[in-house]
């Protein structure tokens, strides 16, 4: 690991302050990811600012009815918080189907949201990866890519968000809370991420030494909602495709809707197109499938990865007849 | 530049200045003496490192020592009270729930964080329904909970009947 200066400051304004000054510097959280990314040359900052007993750890209610997650709440915290459970299911499921109880106990809010892809080639040193090295090229637009995007994608970058959390913030209208060397300012969590362009360099719409200090939710239009993951083994694997949707029905008809996909593009995936297509329509197998198709419509698989839009698409529409009280 | 922090392991109190790369795997290692979270991975993936910190079940190997100054850290040794083997321990020498023995502190640490995570209340992937107010400790509830400790020997056949007597046997921290 290359050697790194450990820095530690006294509230949220001075870290920003010290980051600002150290273009090779880095925030650390609960490190889960970073540590891992720079045992492996990956990443490679000079400075590490360490945040995680600066920033909030509390979950706070909001005078109207949402939630205000402190960046450092731990994945585990969060999960078990009993007015998520109650209020936004889909979000304590997406976090407890990700990595393992130690991780969890270890990985924060605002660290969850920062984590790099698993693109096995940004990992690979020994390869291109635009990511990783910008201008150097993608290895895996020819090469081994079933777990890579199938939406959103550009020729510089084919690789997948990886977090289960950040999809369930994005089908709930999550708000993220920014502290920069500028100032504070809040954006909702779609604006966060970008799609990978001729920049995938750039995971997120974040400029150096931003800092996300919590995230809320908005008052829950459905506490009807659930997070469904396909992974390749029953536990402790990043989705190939998930799925987080929340359904309101009146009189047999989809009166509001929110869907977003996981492990199908750069960022997690609204489906507003499938939204927009259920609205008004019967609350049933027909509708719910045609809402998935008309999302999937845009899909461009690879070699190796065409069994994701069938997926993706039975993925929603069996989540959808679940929430709809369906079998 | 080394950074001089104290950690609390297993009862000790120990000021060490460490290289800012040093993880708190390494810190017990090398500098502690403290040999019993094994290094299988070192990238968090194996939880053969899995140590208690500050209560709860963590990977060492992806934690800085640094970031963790003035931590209480308890490792397989440290469960141990007064020669006295922790009745994890017991349970997993009573039912064989080991070959080679290199994932057995990290398992053994994991399972006792574990079970005081399901005291809590805190729902598991396999929770039915994440809202409900309880939830039985079932088979399926402990192999998930534990799936953070992999055994390249393939012991899970006896892990899980040791870890299930020992959360049968009464409350365990």
């Amino acid at each position: 690991m290359k050697p790194f200066r450990y820095d530690r400051a006294e509230d949220i304004s001075g870290a920003v302050a010290t980051l600002a000054r150290e273009p090779t510097g880095m925030f650390l959280a609960g490190g889960t990811n970073l540590v891992d990314l720079m045992k492996l040359d990956v990443v490679r900052p000079d400075v590490l600012v360490d945040v995680r007993r600066l920033t909030s750890a509390e979950i706070e209610d909001l005078p109207d009815g949402g939630l205000r997650i402190g960046t450092a709440v731990t994945n585990s915290e969060l999960a078990a918080d009993r007015r998520i459970r109650s209020r936004y299911p889909a979000l304590s499921q997406a976090l407890l189907s990700g990595a393992s109880g130690q991780l969890r106990n270890l990985a924060t809010t605002g660290g969850n949201l920062l984590q790099r892809t698993r693109c096995a080639y940004f990992y690979d040193t020994t390869t291109p990866c635009n990511k990783r090295e910008p201008r150097s090229g993608c290895s895996a637009l020819e090469g081994c890519n079933s777990g890579h995007a199938i939406l959103g994608a550009s020729r510089y970058c084919v690789a997948t968000h990886p977090s289960d959390m950040a999809v369930a913030m994005t089908a709930l209208d999550a708000i993220v809370h920014i502290h920069g060397p500028r100032g504070q300012r809040q954006i909702p969590i779609t604006e966060l991420y970008r799609l990978p362009g001729q920049e995938p360099q750039h995971d997120t719409n974040l400029e150096h030494a931003e800092l996300i200090t919590a995230v809320d939710l908005p008052p829950a239009f459905s506490a009807n909602s659930k997070y469904r993951k396909v992974r390749e083994r029953a536990s402790y694997a990043f989705a190939l495709v998930s799925v987080a949707a929340a359904l309101q029905v009146r009189d047999g008809v989809v009166h509001d809707v929110r869907i977003a996909l996981g492990g199908v593009a750069h960022r997690p995936w609204r489906a507003e197109k499938a939204e927009d297509a259920l609205r008004g329509r019967p609350a049933a197998h027909e509708s719910f499938r045609a809402a998935a198709e008309a999302e999937l419509a845009g899909a461009a698989p690879l070699r190796e990865n065409a069994y994701k839009v069938p997926l993706a698409r039975n993925l929603m529409t069996r989540t959808l007849l679940e929430l709809s009280g369906e079998r | 530049m080394d950074v001089e922090i104290t950690l609390k392991a297993d009862g000790t109190e120990h000021r060490i200045a460490v290289d800012p790369r040093t993880t708190l795997l390494d810190a017990l290692r090398e500098r502690l003496g403290i040999y019993s979270p094994k290094k299988g991975c070192d990238h968090g993936q194996c939880g053969a490192c899995t140590i208690l910190l500050d209560g709860v079940r963590v990977n060492s190997c992806l934690a800085l020592a640094v970031a963790h100054d003035g931590a209480e850290i308890i490792t397989a040794e440290g469960l141990t009270a007064g020669g006295e083997l922790h009745p994890m321990q017991r349970s997993f020498i009573e039912h064989d729930a080991f070959q080679c023995g290199y994932c057995t502190p990290g398992q053994v640490v994991s399972a006792v964080g574990m079970l005081a995570e399901a005291e809590a209340g805190w729902p598991s992937h396999v929770t039915r329904d994440v809202s409900a107010g309880e939830m039985p400790l079932t088979d399926e509830e402990i192999r998930e909970r534990m799936s953070g400790n992999l055994c390249r020997c393939g012991a899970y056949a006896n892990i899980l009947p040791a870890i299930r007597a020992a959360a049968d046997g009464g409350r365990l921290r």
